[in-house]
């Protein structure tokens, strides 16, 4: 199958899902980030890479995190940043996605970070703009959010360096997550030999298990011996319908607290993609305590975008119209 | 520098180089120093030294670094990022120290120019001393090493690598470039 995602030669030219890449990319994605996870400790957080480059972050659909470490991330690569808050924009005068695009592209933009409310746009600018532009889906609907999923990977790396030896249980609304999706695929395509997924029956897409993933409906016996534990958002703003009794029945049964993350093993530590809800999917307790690696997930995520943007934007010899040339 | 054509035999021995550069080296070495080696070659070469001079880098306290110059490299655009880089590691503060930047083969100048820039990055050093084992000649910028243990003039057709063997001792290898369209670095 044609992938959108690589070139002819096999190298990464948009990053639009993690379904679909070679373990060879992710590797390179990560090690990478190693690099560049040092810069932010320089006098100089900056390295010169994408001077001259204009990035456009198309936020179609608010996230202030996502869109201001991929801000950050740009500009440590030295790029110039653009960021469109394009649901307060032309959009809502009629003009359509791909009009927004292409008078980005009439302003030299090099990369467009696109986040959308409908799977698939990242696809769709990827698919129609010219060779030397590249795309980074930065979430879509319910379908991908591929820097999540490498950063969240790249977390568990940096305090479970042996991935082929580690049990990971993913709690809560696998349904409508983009980012359990991701996370998914990465985990099983870098060899993590057990993935678990924890929900209610309601908040589990259809044959989840055909995604590699053990199913569990309840806590204690999800838990239990694991090494990491991903809380997912209860995503309220995605839910149609009853889906769930109430918030406070599910953090009584799903909800992250001391007591339930004591079934898991002692030093096994706990993530969360942000926004949190407290009090809903993890206790504040859990939330702030010893074993949470949600701050650091954060920082880790600068340096992920780093790397996907520097690997996206290097080596484009083949262009006809190359930005930049040999010399600095 | 009149270049020729040299075959592996008529290469000099990197061991017995190694011994010169350390000899010629030691006395740079006094407080304030530090040593910063450039992937991969100029970083086996600086493991190396810090044995070799072990004495004096104990007297004078010298710290050490390592840089992977990947994300300064002025070919970046062409050739992108190769798939394998190392962070760089300056554990000390560059902040008014004397830099002794070890590199493995002098070409061009570009991997100087660019370590240089990223070690103004960490800090403004009170100066940059650069060292490397050959300098096969072929410089492209006004850069040049200060210390080198030999000159051996190459064509540029000529690629002249240093090598790690599985004992850790070092060697010079040479290849043919016969299509190369642009002379390579070190790497």
């Amino acid at each position: 199958m044609n992938n959108p995602q690589l070139d002819t030669d096999g190298h990464l030219r948009h990053l639009l899902s993690i379904e679909g890449l070679p373990k060879k990319i992710l590797n390179q994605i990560l090690d990478t980030a190693e690099s560049f996870a040092g810069v932010a400790e320089r006098e100089v957080k900056k390295v010169p890479l994408l001077r001259g480059k204009t990035v456009c972050n198309l936020f179609f659909e608010n996230s202030t995190r996502t869109r201001t470490t991929f801000e950050i991330a740009a500009k440590r690569l030295s790029a110039d940043v653009i960021s469109l808050n394009v649901g307060t924009s032309s959009q809502s005068k009629g003009e359509t996605i791909l009009d927004t695009v292409d008078n980005l592209i009439a302003m030299h933009a090099d990369m467009f970070v696109v986040r959308h409310a409908q799977s698939g746009a990242a696809h769709l600018i990827a698919k129609h703009v010219p060779p030397h532009i590249h795309v980074i889906n930065a979430g879509d609907g319910r379908h991908s959010h591929p820097t999540q999923g490498l950063l969240d990977v790249f977390t568990i790396r940096k305090y479970k360096p042996d991935l082929h030896n580690l049990r990971i249980a993913i709690v809560g609304d696998v349904l409508h997550s983009r980012v359990a999706r991701s996370e998914i695929h990465a985990l099983t395509t870098l060899g993590v030999p057990e993935v678990r997924v924890i929900a209610p029956k309601t908040l589990l897409p259809a044959q989840v298990e055909k995604l590699g993933v053990h199913v569990f409906h309840d806590m204690k016996s999800g838990l239990k011996d694991v090494d990491v534990v991903m809380m997912l958002r209860l995503q309220n703003e995605r839910m149609n319908g009853a889906m769930l009794p109430s918030s406070q029945e599910y953090f009584k049964t799903y909800g992250l607290t001391q007591e339930k993350l004591a079934l898991a093993k002692p030093d096994a530590i706990v993530m969360h993609p942000g926004p949190m809800n407290r009090g809903v999917e993890i206790d504040s307790s859990v939330a702030d305590g010893k074993q949470s690696v949600i701050l650091p997930q954060v920082t880790y995520g600068i340096a992920i975008r780093m790397a996907v943007m520097a690997i996206l934007a290097g080596g484009q010899s083949a262009n006809p119209m190359p930005a930049g040339g040999g010399t600095q | 520098m009149l270049n020729k054509n040299l075959t592996n035999s008529e290469l000099p021995n990197a061991e017995a180089l190694l011994t010169i550069l350390a000899q010629k080296l030691q006395p740079l070495l006094q407080k304030n120093t530090a040593l910063v080696g450039i992937h991969s070659g100029g970083v086996w070469l600086m493991q190396r030294l810090l044995v070799l001079l072990k004495d004096s880098i104990a007297t004078h306290n010298i710290e050490y670094g390592t840089l992977d110059v990947s994300f300064y490299r002025d070919d970046y655009a062409q050739r992108g990022l190769k798939a394998e880089n190392r962070p760089s590691q300056i554990p000390f503060n560059v902040e008014n120290k004397h830099i002794i930047l070890i590199d493995d083969i002098f070409y061009t100048g570009r991997t100087t120019r660019a370590a240089m820039n990223e070690l103004f990055d960490y800090g403004r050093p009170a100066s940059i001393t650069l060292v490397a084992l050959v300098n096969r000649g072929g410089r492209e910028l006004p850069i040049a090493p200060q210390i080198v243990a030999v000159e051996i003039p190459l064509e540029a057709s000529q690629h002249l690598q240093l090598t790690q063997l599985t004992d850790g001792r070092l060697a010079l290898a040479l290849t043919s470039q016969i299509n190369s369209a642009r002379p390579q670095e070190h790497e």
